[in-house]
């Protein structure tokens, strides 16, 4: 049986868990209309101003770039680790030069400033 | 064959049937423990000493009405509560909760899929809850949640890499992706990961805490600042999906950090009675978070970002290069040797954080506590 089946299983479990329940919630529940304020968005008893879907901060997405670079560092780490034991000094050696180069990188960054959050 | 299949169906079942029926047990737990450590009282007035709460809860959730707020996304708006359940649940699959037992002839794992590569596979279902919190907060048409998606997704995220780097060293000292290797070799180490690896447990400890937006890192849901974050807008059973989908994560994990660190099911004294330490084991864990949240104030957004990026990755990565060269120089005795080191390590870590913080405090004195605070 191939091993990976069974989390098939729990994902169909789970997931018609959260189906069955919203269906529920949905039939108990029904939504019953209502003055065009009672859907309004909240934002503490007020008339919203503005839209929402406004511009944020640059930072967010300056997070998320540096994320997936060194994701992808942690995600090289991984295979490496598996065989470690089999590879010796070769590895640890090896392994050094590539987090060197990337700690270079993130001293860079740091010193850049992109990870103050003022 | 068929046994197998059958019998792996039953262990999905009953897996998700445990899990589910903790989350209103935990709610209850923790409103009590929180009400208790704040001198309150606490749920009292369902059944004995409140136990009913969370069904009486989640009663009053179900039939609520259903409403969509205006200008939602509304296929985003529904499925985000599903996202950060649903993965939570499904990283469960691959937690090995006891020792192979015997029945009807045949060896059954306690575990509903026994893969190899069941380290990658929790790390990356448990990073798929940041879409839950993200699309929620996009699709809710409201400032506060954006600002509260925003804020959930580059925590999550940030801490994803404190998180990666300390199972990395966990997988040095096993040699493999497999959680039931894991477990395994901390019975022929003779000795559970938290010694030789105990700086990373701090870190795993502080990052899944992030992870999992709980108090004292639950920015994005801080209600003094963005009223509930992400599930501002998310009324009746939608918000039970989020609410349930946080607890399940923390057994989840709480499960992770007990396989990884503390052993697995093995006992640490008396008779090794199946399940039974491995419950006791993560309900220590989940107590402690419990306290913890009961115990801190929260972070501002800088310091939680600051923790992250400029302690909690550098200490890793030295607990990493640590690891590696005590295990390629140390030989047969690197367990041994590493659980000194990783204690030095960690009083290192704690030394270098004392003089930054009194470095900082000498050069902006504005930010020292008054003379005479705190004592």
């Amino acid at each position: 049986m191939n091993p990976y089946l069974p989390i098939l299983f729990m994902l169909v479990i789970a997931t018609a868990f959260a189906l069955a329940a919203m269906a529920l919630a949905l039939f108990v529940g029904r939504p019953r209309p209502g003055p065009e304020r009672k859907f309004a968005p909240y934002e503490c008893g007020i008339e919203p101003v503005g839209s929402a879907r406004d511009r944020f901060p640059v930072k967010f997405y300056l997070v998320a770039m540096l994320f997936i670079l060194f994701d992808i560092e942690v995600i090289f780490l991984y295979p490496w680790a598996v065989v470690f034991r089999q590879l010796g000094v070769f590895g640890l050696i090896e392994m050094a030069i590539f987090l060197g180069i990337l700690l270079v990188g993130y001293i860079y960054v740091w010193r850049v400033g992109a990870l103050e959050w003022q | 064959m068929l046994f197998d299949l059958i019998a792996s169906f039953i262990k999905a079942v009953l897996v998700f049937a445990v899990v589910m029926s903790f989350v209103p047990f935990l709610i209850w737990l923790e409103r009590k423990l929180v009400a208790w450590m704040q001198q309150r009282i606490g749920p009292n007035r369902t059944g004995p000493f409140g136990l009913l709460q969370p069904i009486a809860d989640a009663v009053k959730l179900i039939i609520k009405e259903n409403i969509f707020p205006s200008g939602v996304e509304k296929i985003t708006y529904f499925l985000a509560p599903m996202m950060s359940m649903i993965p939570a649940l499904a990283a469960f699959a691959v937690i090995p909760f006891g020792s192979p037992v015997r029945i009807m002839g045949r060896t059954v794992n306690l575990q509903v899929a026994d893969v190899n590569i069941g380290i990658l596979y929790i790390l990356a279902l448990s990073s798929l809850a940041v879409y839950g919190a993200v699309l929620a907060g996009w699709s809710s048409n409201n400032k506060y949640s954006l600002l509260g998606g925003l804020r959930t997704s580059a925590q999550m995220i940030s801490y994803e890499l404190p998180i990666g780097l300390s199972v990395v060293s966990i997988v040095l000292l096993t040699g493999s992706l497999s959680l039931n290797e894991v477990v395994r070799s901390q019975a022929s180490h003779g000795i559970w990961n938290i010694f030789p690896q105990f700086l990373g447990f701090i870190i795993l400890l502080i990052s899944y805490n992030a992870e999992l937006n709980r108090a004292p890192f639950d920015l994005g849901e801080a209600e003094s600042e963005i009223v509930a974050g992400y599930h501002t807008e998310y009324s009746g059973f939608r918000f039970a999906m989020f609410y349930m989908g946080e607890y399940v994560n923390m057994v989840t994990v709480a499960a992770l950090v007990t396989v990884l660190f503390l052993g697995g099911w093995q006992a640490p004294f008396g008779p090794e009675i199946p399940l039974l330490w491995f419950l006791i084991k993560i309900f220590a864990f989940i107590l402690l978070y419990m306290w913890v949240r009961a115990t801190f104030p929260r972070v501002r957004y800088d310091q939680l970002m600051a923790l992250g990026w400029k302690i909690l990755v550098p200490a890793s990565l030295a607990n990493l290069a640590m690891t590696a060269v005590i295990i390629v120089l140390g030989g047969p005795n690197a367990v041994r040797i590493l659980s000194v080191g990783s204690i030095v390590l960690a009083v290192l870590v704690g030394l270098v954080l004392k003089a930054a913080v009194a470095l900082r405090t000498k050069s902006a004195p504005g930010l020292a506590p008054p003379a005479g605070a705190g004592s």
